[in-house]
């Protein structure tokens, strides 16, 4: 997915589990049932893990723009043959 | 957030969070119960009162325990174990406290009772101390909560006497 669908993804699964906790604390609270508050944060992580977790379309409504492979011919790689070998020397 | 694996490693890791969190509310939620437990034991008849070979004294009672513990119950408890235990002074020891009846009561509506019994375990002294001696019987319950910190709490109840002279 994209970066805007990135963000999207962690906002709506943390507004997502926060509000499922609190809707099932208060039926549990309310009903008596420990049980039943349990059921209810399961079925809301559930939920959220449908919704954030798999790679949905709606996620990816910002592509990112790759180049072309023609593009990317006129910016060769720099070569790089005596860094690899002075690697601990560079390191901050 | 770039992969299905880290997605669901966030997900999960907050998931459990908050369900930790959940559970520690859960349990402060507790002290908003005031509880008014009552109770009251009855000892009906002394069964027997002897001497044991080895030279402790040993006496079999016959109980009427009844309780109301409802007010204990709330949406987080398990259960509450409650037993009554005597207690009592001698020159020997300053306190003696000795276990006769326990049970466990898993449900609110087990929590008002009323038991006709004999001891169900031994009431046995260290030494030949019981002739004449007064006790209190103290009734005592465990609340054992789904989540959170147990907490103990008793009744005391006093002015028993145990006869002077075996029988």
């Amino acid at each position: 997915m994209d970066w805007q669908g990135q963000k999207l993804a962690e906002q709506l699964m943390q507004i997502m589990l926060v509000s499922s906790a609190v809707v099932a604390f208060i039926s549990g609270y309310v009903l008596g049932s420990f049980q039943i508050m349990l059921l209810i944060y399961a079925a809301g992580v559930l939920l959220t893990s449908l919704i954030t977790v798999p790679n949905w379309p709606f996620l990816n409504h910002h592509p990112l723009k790759w180049l072309d492979p023609s593009e990317a011919e006129k910016h060769p790689k720099p070569v790089s043959a005596n860094t690899s070998s002075k690697k601990k020397a560079g390191k901050k | 957030m770039h992969s299905i694996g880290y997605r669901a490693n966030a997900l999960l890791t907050f998931a459990v969070t908050i369900l930790a969190l959940m559970c520690a509310i859960v349990s402060l939620s507790d002290n908003l119960n005031s509880p008014s437990p009552t109770a009251q034991v009855q000892v009906l008849n002394i069964n027997w009162f002897q001497k044991k070979p080895d030279g402790d004294d040993e006496v079999s009672l016959t109980l009427n325990i009844s309780s109301n513990l409802q007010s204990l119950f709330t949406w987080n408890t398990k259960q509450v174990f409650v037993f009554v235990a005597a207690e009592y002074e001698t020159s020997k020891n300053a306190l003696n406290q000795v276990s006769l009846w326990d049970g466990i009561i898993p449900s609110k509506e087990h929590a008002k009772f009323w038991i006709h019994t004999t001891n169900k375990y031994r009431f046995v002294d260290q030494g030949s101390n019981l002739r004449g001696r007064d006790f209190n019987l103290t009734l005592h319950w465990h609340v054992m909560p789904k989540t959170g910190k147990m907490f103990a709490e008793k009744i005391v109840m006093s002015g028993y006497r145990l006869p002077e002279a075996y029988r």
